[in-house]
């Protein structure tokens, strides 16, 4: 039986792929720019315009990819971002798994709050988490990012976690519990494997609300610690704007999104639905 | 499902909300604590009362840019959940177009956001960018820089480019999960296109809708990025949001007090947002 998006067999299928086809164009289309900019000289940018590059050249990955300013970017946005999954997803395990399993004092309350601070805007807490993090001496640290991050990223991950848990029916726990399982050693090796495509969704998540965040943690870093977003804001020389650079290190945030999106791509759509459809 | 009362939960949950307070409630209070101080320097802090709310609530900047946030949002949420849908309509259901489609589609959801800023920058710029240079070509004046018109068309059609496949996974989601049962049956009964829109899908998507709503209006609502690095808030202050103002006024003045105060406005506003919006799908969750 197939049955395409469109319900009715009679309906032709060339609209739809009309509407994809444009849909994805708009989609490709300036990721398309950044890419043929980034592989063109300077002087071509400026002097000459051309939808494809004439003489491509890989000199500004060489430059991005050599100078140690440049490069450090990348090693410390990782860090901070597997940093902040880890402890994101340690954090939301256990409460995730008490949100969908029990009533207790507050619990509504708590749950509300805890997205309340995923809703909260970011320019808010400027100010105090630069007072907060230099107070405690972990400024221009990984954690002091990967800290600051859990603000928005534990409640995310509670709230997917606690969609996925909500799914395996609770007899499961019990009849553990009769064969003389213990918590611990039931919630590691029956319960996590049971919602392991839940936590590859959570950890999705975290890996891309923190990987794309700037102003925290351009506000938390000066030098050590700087991420990749924030180096790209000081591509101005005395030769005026070095757009060959921006678009290479621009391109270059791209891969880890690319690589995380091929490795789930088979997840996006339920993943998608945060496990509530 | 009943849920057994068991206090001893809060243990599970006391990690985690210990974290999330330490980044939440001990900023919230130094910012509390600003809003009521006036300072001269030197660490010297003298009570102001109400004062600085006074300030920011009689300041037409201040509404000025609240104003600007919820026309962008309504905006974008008309232009991104009907577009997100219908894509969700067209996309393909089988063979290797699927992860095509998925994988092209979540690419901008992945990239910083500085960096989408960045791209469009590139590519509307009239002398190295493709579409601004081709809308040159046509005798078009497009100014993103110095025509406020321009500057939203430029910020908002960023913020459709980069989010509506949000909103068309999630419907999408809703689309796969409906058995084929339901669309012969609907075939049977001679149901028209539009009946099955409304009478199948659109209520299975209703739920993923929700989640997308919610996202999209909370995401756009604190929008900074984007318009910071693509038009700086301008020209003027046509494209200065709540947050751009905000952090210009936080750090770029250091003008604590009117800041300050400033957050707790945004804040509250946002919480009272988000308890509608609670309310609303935890009643949908039980209903469904």
């Amino acid at each position: 039986m197939s049955t395409p998006l469109s319900p009715t067999k009679k309906e032709k299928r060339w609209p739809s792929l009309v509407v994809m086809t444009l849909y994805l164009l708009f989609m490709v289309i300036p990721i398309y720019w950044l890419i043929v900019l980034s592989i063109k000289d300077n002087t071509e940018i400026m002097n000459s315009f051309s939808v494809l590059p004439q003489e491509p050249t890989l000199k500004n990955y060489r430059y991005i990819l050599t100078d140690y300013s440049w490069y450090v970017g990348y090693i410390n946005s990782s860090i901070y971002v597997v940093l902040n999954m880890v402890i994101s997803l340690l954090l939301a395990l256990p409460a995730a798994y008490a949100f969908s399993r029990y009533r207790f004092l507050g619990d509504k309350h708590v749950f509300f709050w805890f997205l309340t601070n995923r809703m909260s805007p970011g320019a808010v807490y400027v100010l105090p988490f630069f007072q907060l993090y230099s107070a405690v001496g972990l400024f221009d640290t990984h954690w002091a990012v990967a800290f600051a991050h859990c603000l928005f990223n534990v409640p995310l991950a509670i709230w997917i976690l606690e969609g996925f848990m909500s799914g395996v029916p609770k007899e499961i726990d019990e009849t553990a519990y009769i064969d003389g399982y213990s918590f611990p050693r039931f919630f590691i090796t029956v319960f996590i494997p049971l919602i392991r495509s839940g936590i590859g969704v959570a950890a999705f998540f975290c890996f891309m609300f923190s990987w794309v965040e700037l102003l925290i943690a351009r506000t938390l870093t000066s030098t050590f610690a700087k991420p990749i977003a924030a180096a790209m804001t000081r591509t101005v020389s005395a030769t005026g704007m070095d757009w060959g650079a921006l678009a290479a290190a621009g391109a270059l945030t791209l891969i880890p999104g690319a690589v995380v999106i091929w490795f789930v791509r088979n997840h996006i759509a339920k993943g998608f639905a945060l496990g509530r459809v | 499902m009943g849920k057994t009362w068991n206090n001893k939960a809060w243990f599970m949950v006391l990690p985690a909300f210990i974290v999330v307070a330490l980044s939440a409630i001990i900023p919230m209070m130094t910012v509390v604590n600003y809003s009521v101080q006036d300072t001269f320097g030197n660490n010297e802090f003298f009570w102001a009362g109400t004062d600085w709310f006074k300030e920011v609530l009689a300041s037409e900047r201040f509404w000025g840019a609240l104003g600007r946030n919820f026309a962008f949002s309504v905006i974008i949420l008309l232009i991104e959940i009907p577009l997100g849908v219908f894509i969700a309509l067209n996309m393909p259901r089988k063979g290797w177009t699927v992860s095509l489609c998925l994988v092209v589609m979540a690419m901008p959801l992945l990239i910083p956001w500085n960096v989408v800023g960045t791209i469009f920058l590139l590519i509307l710029r009239t002398d190295i960018g493709l579409v601004g240079y081709a809308i040159d070509s046509l005798g078009i004046p497009f100014r993103y820089v110095g025509n406020p018109r321009d500057a939203w068309i430029t910020v908002v059609a960023m913020d459709v480019w980069h989010w509506t496949s949000l909103v068309a996974l999630l419907a999408y989601a809703g689309l796969v999960s409906i058995p084929d049962a339901y669309y012969q049956a609907a075939r049977i009964d001679g149901a028209s296109r539009f009946s099955v829109f409304r009478y199948i899908q659109l209520p299975k998507m209703k739920r993923v809708l929700l989640i997308a709503f919610l996202l999209r209006f909370m995401d756009s609502f604190m929008i900074y990025t984007e318009p910071f690095v693509a038009t700086g808030g301008g020209p003027g202050t046509s494209t200065t949001f709540l947050s751009v103002d905000l952090v210009k006024i936080a750090v770029g003045q250091f003008d604590l007090g009117p800041a300050a105060a400033m957050s707790i406005i945004y804040f509250l506003i946002i919480l009272l947002l988000s308890w509608i919006f609670y309310t609303v799908m935890t009643r949908n969750d039980e209903n469904a």
